[in-house]
């Protein structure tokens, strides 16, 4: 029971945040080209599944797992993508993504006047929101090791 | 229950066999006068709706055929282009079909073979050390479970996302793949999968997986 880390992407493909809590492992590149390679595998896939879908489908992708994490993600219409990792124990976190973008994301970045839309999110305020939000999670339990 | 379909990826990535158990039917029909009152227009070689949503025609579905005579990509039966045909009053009234495009099988290789690349990007992206690739991936309308053995070789089933025990599903597909395309001497390893022995009893499992959902021990 744990969220590993965080990824909020604008709709060029930029990545606007990164915080990571329980990582145990980096991916052996620099953190721009982790989210190159992050960005570029989420909008494959999302290709991906467009084509191989055999309905015609609303929300698209929505997770994947392999045998030690689970990856969540979240789109909103105007092209905001968030990413959470969890463990596999947290079937699903859509609800949570749901909630860092309309009362975090909103509250915090939109109708915040020195933020300027596209840019990095350095707001301290939704850091640390974020952050407490996060560790307030129910599934949220680093593990002593 | 469904089981939308199966693939099965060799090790280099190359799609070796692909079955499409259960293709579901969303075409809608319509009879139309001049003008037109869909935007249409080319993608991927095939002619799809761009705006004007209505009547079961939603946006990206391509057109399957005109006056009940099938469409070949971008072009009409009599190899005229579709857009061009569409453009002529003197055609009208006109009944077009409309529908999600099915995927060539060129389409299904490349499909496969960016799965490959996409379960390899997920496994070094893991915040953890030691994860596979994707093992399962899910939309609202379907959910893809890969299994990858440990030759390499991955088997790929595309279900409802409702679908029970697909696990013990792709474990049998394995068993299958042994038992009745490498156990024939005329296959060769990681060509494509012709054998007949193979199909049926892909089939049944299909069947089987579909009505119960297992397998029982030792079948």
């Amino acid at each position: 029971m744990t969220v590993h880390n965080l990824y909020i992407f604008d709709r060029n493909g930029k990545c606007l945040y990164y915080n990571e809590w329980n990582r145990k492992k980096q991916a052996g590149i620099s953190k721009e080209e982790e989210y190159k390679l992050m960005y570029g595998m989420l909008f494959s896939i999302r290709s991906f599944v467009s084509k191989m879908s055999p309905l015609d489908s609303k929300e698209g992708f929505q997770s994947f797992q392999t045998s030690r994490y689970r990856l969540h993600y979240f789109e909103t219409p105007s092209g905001l993508k968030f990413v959470m990792n969890t463990d596999l124990s947290v079937s699903n976190a859509r609800d949570a993504l749901q909630h860092i973008y309309s009362n975090l994301y909103v509250e915090n970045i939109v109708k915040n006047p020195t933020c300027i839309l596209g840019n990095s999110l350095d707001s301290d305020l939704f850091s640390t929101r974020l952050d407490t939000f996060i560790r307030a999670l129910p599934y949220y339990n680093p593990r002593t090791t | 229950m469904v089981i939308f379909s199966v693939y099965v990826v060799n090790k280099a990535g190359g799609l070796i066999y692909q079955y499409d158990n259960y293709v579901p039917r969303a075409e809608a029909e319509k009879t139309f006068s001049y003008p037109l009152d869909l935007v249409l227009k080319h993608h991927d070689e095939k002619v799809v709706v761009s705006f004007g949503q209505r009547d079961g025609i939603k946006v990206g579905h391509a057109v399957l055929s005109i006056n009940g005579i099938d469409v070949m990509g971008k072009s009409t039966a009599d190899g005229k282009d579709i857009l061009e045909y569409l453009k002529d009053p003197s055609n009208y009234p006109v009944s077009i079909r409309f529908g999600r495009a099915r995927l060539s099988s060129n389409e299904k290789l490349m499909l496969a073979s960016m799965f490959h690349s996409l379960f390899a990007i997920g496994s070094q992206l893991s915040p953890e050390p030691g994860s596979s690739g994707i093992e399962m991936l899910e939309t609202d309308v379907f959910k893809l479970h890969c299994f990858q053995t440990l030759t390499g070789i991955k088997f790929i089933v595309l279900a409802d996302p409702r679908q029970a025990s697909i696990d013990a599903l792709l474990r049998k597909i394995y068993e299958i793949y042994a038992d009745f395309a490498l156990k024939n001497p005329f296959y060769s390893l990681e060509m494509p999968i012709r054998c007949e022995l193979f199909d049926q009893n892909l089939k049944s499992a299909l069947e089987i997986a579909e009505k119960a959902g297992n397998f029982g021990a030792g079948s």
